[in-house]
């Protein structure tokens, strides 16, 4: 009787989605000089959740405090969570000083996925900038494992310097497949930086895509996506066809607190990714 | 018959849709040239006499920057154009261009084609539309750059 009620309220723990689980650090990778990604796996051995390419957790560190960040491992792994993100504030630094078998909780998945389900037959452009690349990672790897669903794959990236560039090796290994046009660009060149330079919507232009049959999912700070959106726009990708990921804080995670509203939309529940054509008319809006 | 540099010509973006009789008195001032990676298009503060369609390839932007060596602060590659400082007196490049990777381009004589302007008007505005929004483009980008999107502030 008593190993039922246990069952029970442990089931019901699971279900409430303000408790956090517990995961065990299996290992921190720097990614760049300031971007860290953490690798981490149920404490008590049990499943990870499945989760939408572009969803996000909030990762808790005990005594410091709650955040969102964004999945960016394979969604086809299952036995390993991986998030990314930057040591900018006061958790995500406390997080960057995790070691191998700390212990974190983490709430989630939250929010909508990329639809990456929704695009089949069509060209897929993913347009990232600077960390927006971590969201996108899974969207990418789940396109890459189902290629024939897909017509022509397009990335197009941009970063601050070369040092910036987020998942170097993954994108050159992106770049050796046949069947995968990946553009990089930075915004300031230096000495051991040969590639291109410029602003990612530089390459819009010259990317090879059919803008009438093309889905678009971007990525990158908010400024970036709107010149992004207007460069995909210019070359003919209608708006309906364009995907955003939108950043507010948040903090409970399940549209009840309404600290990441945007203008009608909850971003935790109703995003983060959205049709560019929901919220094209907000984005330029100064007073939200 | 001889071959003219016309059909690349009409095959570029940059003069997508112009009236034929242009192109042909474009490919009047216009010579097909190659170049390997690392020599240098043009160099800053010299005579600017000619723009350059890229065919293929890329060309990086440079400015000097005592200390720190040249600086590329853009590439251009096929498709581009490179090169308004023919159209403005006193005709100096205000940046150099190295050669990034093995380019084709063909290259416009801008003399020739600042003579050709002043005798069609019809021609120059023509021109002057197309590098209007090339500049326009590459102001817009700059402004962008100067926000500093991906830095932590």
């Amino acid at each position: 009787m008593l190993g039922l009620q246990t069952t029970d309220f442990t089931a019901t723990l699971q279900q409430n989605p303000m408790l956090p689980s517990l995961y065990r650090v299996q290992r921190v990778r720097w990614d760049t000089a300031d971007t860290f990604s953490l690798e981490l796996s149920p404490a008590d051995d049990g499943i990870i959740p499945e989760f939408m390419p572009g969803q996000f957790n909030m990762l808790y560190i005990f005594g410091v405090g709650e955040i969102p960040v964004s999945i960016s491992g394979d969604p086809a792994q299952s036995n390993l969570l991986v998030h990314t993100t930057r040591a900018v504030g006061t958790v995500s630094r406390a997080m960057s000083k995790l070691k191998v078998d700390d212990v974190l909780g983490v709430r989630g998945p939250f929010g909508t996925g990329w639809p990456v389900n929704d695009v089949h037959g069509k060209d897929v452009v993913i347009i990232a900038g600077g960390i927006g690349l971590a969201p996108l990672r899974p969207a990418m790897y789940h396109i890459m494992a189902k290629r024939e669903n897909y017509g022509r794959v397009v990335l197009l990236y941009g970063a601050r310097t070369a040092r910036d560039v987020l998942y170097g090796k993954q994108l050159q290994q992106w770049r050796a497949h046949f069947d995968l046009d990946v553009y990089v660009t930075v915004d300031r060149g230096t000495d051991s930086w040969r590639g291109s330079v410029g602003l990612v919507t530089s390459l819009i232009g010259r990317a090879p895509f059919d803008p009438l049959n093309t889905a678009a999912m971007v990525c990158g700070p908010e400024v970036m996506m709107r010149f992004t959106t207007l460069g995909l726009e210019k070359r003919g990708v209608s708006a309906e066809n364009i995907y955003v990921s939108l950043e507010r804080n948040m903090k409970c995670g399940v549209g009840l607190c309404g600290h990441c509203q945007l203008g009608a939309a909850f971003i935790c529940k109703d995003g983060p990714v959205f049709p560019y054509s929901r919220m094209k008319y907000l984005l330029s809006k100064w007073e939200v | 018959m001889k071959k003219t540099l016309e059909p690349l010509l009409e095959k570029h973006p940059f003069f997508a849709g112009l009236d034929q009789a242009y192109l042909e008195v474009l490919t009047g001032c216009a010579s097909n040239l190659r170049f390997r990676s690392g020599e240098y298009l043009f160099r800053e503060g010299d005579e600017a006499k000619q723009f350059f369609v890229i065919r293929e390839g890329a060309v990086a932007l440079e400015v000097f920057v005592p200390g720190a060596g040249a600086v590329t602060i853009q590439t251009v590659e096929e498709g581009d154009v490179v090169g308004w400082s023919w159209l403005f007196p006193p005709y100096r490049w205000h940046f150099s261009g190295r050669v990034a990777s093995p380019l084709r381009v063909l290259a416009l004589d801008g003399k020739c084609l600042r003579d050709k302007c002043e005798q069609d008007h019809d021609l120059g505005y023509e021109l002057l539309k197309r590098f209007s929004g090339i500049m326009l483009d590459r102001l817009q980008a700059t402004r962008v750059q100067l926000l500093d999107l991906y830095g932590t502030h």
